[in-house]
């Protein structure tokens, strides 16, 4: 493990029991995420992404789900051994994590305030009544709610979805962790307004120096705050890359596909769009070979056969397809 | 001649309140929007949550009376309709729904579907299965979907099945709600690319609503933005993007994530939220959250005015 790495994620399987049988949501993830870097995983619905996050911090739905395979190594120490009471610590002390929509994650019979407090009663049981009701309202103001008083004293539903997702970030980041893993921090919300939380959650980050995994759908967020990517399709990660190279030179025929079928501001209107044609496997029913293979438009007769591994293409770069060439300079991962 | 005119469309929502729930305020949805749309022209709506944009597209439809204006189709108002005027009128005006999870019955099979409404309007279904076959392979769905129920398809084919039903009556005008933003990116291309391929050979006359500028972008002709209920720019839709006058367009503009990391962004974040519409500010609604407020804009209201030569950009601000 690099100095300078905080999280690896080693061989992750995650498998889940549905009325089709045991299926495998996460198969073979490899990633790592350096410390004061953002890292971003890009991906379409059901590829994986968040069951990855959730898997991270060990809270997958239980008992249909499991981690079949792999480790989670945090500071040098395997997360998937620890006992269920030292996890308690580490989350949101060490590894934080926010939520889509801050409606569901937020608990609607308590005020922002009391949940504001609840963390810190948690995590430092030592710390007085007043202490607590400092320090959330410093967390407020810190996340640019203008009037933290007010905010505390309300309820989840009388808050607008900006403000909501402003106290899960400081509820988030009020333990100062290590560690934020972001889920779609800003898929419920209005472009103006998630211009607002990408901006304080990078600000955030710069000065604090903490390490961020980001998930989203939306690539144009990527571009904009992450430092490295990761794609996932179908349960496995196709390509990784630092942001620059992943965007001018996308090398996976699904990354390809994918950045050319954004309609564009840019571009002139009114014309079609090159498209990925079908449909993403179901997960129960796996192709043997490349998961992409059907929907791909170089494919060959190996990729029906063969599972393509995810290997080094370039300096920090890999990619998991029969067509791209290994980079010979690189040593073997 | 426009094929569809809106005059001054007002929608007002009562707030109800107290112990006997009496009217205790307007929600101003859509307060005093006018446009109009050419035959075969794409009119894009585009606006944040709350904006009014469905609201609108509602009204357009008749899901809504409206409070006050009136809506032309064909130059024939919309308004004071027989219960039989507004049944033909299905055969002008049709919708496609945001949800494709929620707009299609879950108990009915694909043909059980589209056969209802050629019922609706008065069609004997029997003679109707080449039709339907025919339907259903111009959206791209092969025809043994029709024995099949929605759960059965994924949210592209279903939403394909959503346009099947609209333009199974041959209308001239489709409503079409936030039509990709449930779809992956992967799958939204092929929806815009079957509504582009529609358009073309049926000559159809779209109204456009979705929150995604891109998508507007790339689907216009023309497009209206919208905020707090109000149109406060419109405009060619390369004129949008490249000449944007109105203070919240451009801070829309330069909020959209742009998937290339060089791209070379000028970002005006703006501060605040969004007012609320049952007490909409005073003067210019923007005026709370716009980097270039003065005094007047606190209490005059700006007009809709022409910021180019032809009138066809207008924007309702006193500066830009």
């Amino acid at each position: 493990m690099k100095e300078d790495t905080v999280l690896k994620i080693k061989d992750l399987v995650v498998e889940f029991d549905t009325e089709h049988g045991r299926v495998r949501a996460v198969d073979h993830v490899d990633f790592e995420l350096e410390k004061g870097r953002i890292l971003g995983i890009a991906g379409e619905s059901g590829c994986g992404k968040s069951v990855t996050a959730l898997s991270i911090i060990r809270l997958l739905p239980k008992p249909v789900s499991r981690v079949a395979q792999g480790q989670i190594l945090f500071q040098g120490q395997d997360l998937l051994t620890r006992p269920v009471h030292e996890m308690h610590r580490i989350r949101g002390r060490k590894i934080a994590m926010i939520f889509q929509e801050p409606m569901t994650a937020l608990n609607p019979v308590h005020t922002a305030g009391r949940q504001m407090k609840e963390v810190f009663s948690l995590h430092f049981p030592g710390m007085t009544a007043a202490d607590r009701q400092a320090r959330s309202m410093e967390m407020l103001e810190r996340v640019g709610i203008p009037d933290p008083g007010r905010v505390m004293n309300k309820y989840p539903h009388q808050l607008s979805g900006g403000i909501r997702q402003r106290v899960m970030i400081a509820m988030a980041l009020s333990c100062e962790p290590d560690i934020l893993i972001a889920d779609e921090p800003t898929t419920a919300l209005d472009v103006t307004i998630q211009a607002q939380i990408l901006e304080l959650i990078k600000d955030l980050q710069k000065r604090s120096g903490m390490s961020i995994v980001l998930i989203t759908h939306d690539l144009g967020v990527i571009a904009e705050n992450c430092d490295h990517v990761a794609v996932m399709y179908a349960g496995q990660i196709v390509e990784t890359a630092d942001v620059r190279g992943l965007f001018k030179h996308p090398l996976h025929p699904y990354t390809r596909g994918l950045l050319v079928s954004i309609p564009s501001l840019a571009r002139h209107s009114k014309t079609r769009l090159p498209t990925i044609d079908g449909s993403v496997p179901d997960l129960s029913h796996m192709p043997g070979g490349c998961r992409f293979a059907d929907r791909c438009p170089d494919v060959i007769d190996i990729c029906r056969t063969q599972v393509p591994q995810l290997k080094s293409v370039g300096k920090g770069r890999k990619a998991a397809c029969h067509l791209i060439p290994v980079d010979p300079d690189q040593k073997k991962y | 001649m426009a094929i569809l005119e809106v005059s001054r469309l007002k929608k007002y929502f009562p707030v109800l309140g107290g112990v006997f729930l009496r009217r205790i305020g307007w929600v101003h949805a859509v307060d005093d929007v006018s446009f109009s749309v050419e035959k075969g022209e794409t009119f894009g709506l585009v606006g944040e949550s709350g904006c009014g944009k469905t609201t609108l597209g509602r009204c357009i439809m008749g899901l809504y009376v409206p409070t006050e204006g009136a809506i032309k189709v064909r130059e024939r108002s919309l308004s004071n309709l027989t219960a039989f005027q507004k049944k033909n009128l299905a055969s002008f005006l049709q919708m496609i729904f945001q949800d494709p999870f929620e707009s299609l019955d879950p108990r009915q099979t694909i043909q059980q579907i589209l056969e209802e409404k050629y019922k609706i309007h008065g069609y004997d279904p029997a003679g109707l299965s080449k039709e339907i076959q025919q339907l259903v392979s111009r959206v791209g769905l092969s025809r043994d979907s029709l024995s099949r129920y929605p759960h059965e398809f994924s949210g592209g084919q279903r939403q394909r099945i959503g346009i099947a039903r609209a333009v199974s009556m041959n209308p001239e005008i489709i409503i079409c709600d936030e039509p990709v933003s449930a779809l992956d990116v992967s799958v939204q291309s092929n929806i815009l690319n079957l509504l582009l391929d529609l358009q073309q050979s049926l000559g159809l006359t779209y109204v456009f609503i979705s929150h995604d500028l891109s998508v507007v972008r790339h689907m216009s002709d023309k497009i209206g933005v919208m905020y707090l209920g109000q149109i406060v720019e419109m405009a060619d839709a390369g004129d949008i993007y490249d000449r944007a006058r109105h203070p919240y367009t451009r801070a829309l503009l330069s909020a959209v994530p742009v998937p290339d990391p060089d791209a070379d962004r000028q970002r005006t974040i703006l501060t605040g939220e969004v007012p609320s519409v049952e007490n909409p500010p005073s003067g210019c609604r923007f005026h709370t959250r716009c980097p270039h407020v003065a005094d007047i804009c606190r209490k005059k209201t700006p007009p809709l005015i022409a910021k180019d030569d032809e009138g066809r950009h207008v924007a309702a601000c006193h500066f830009f």
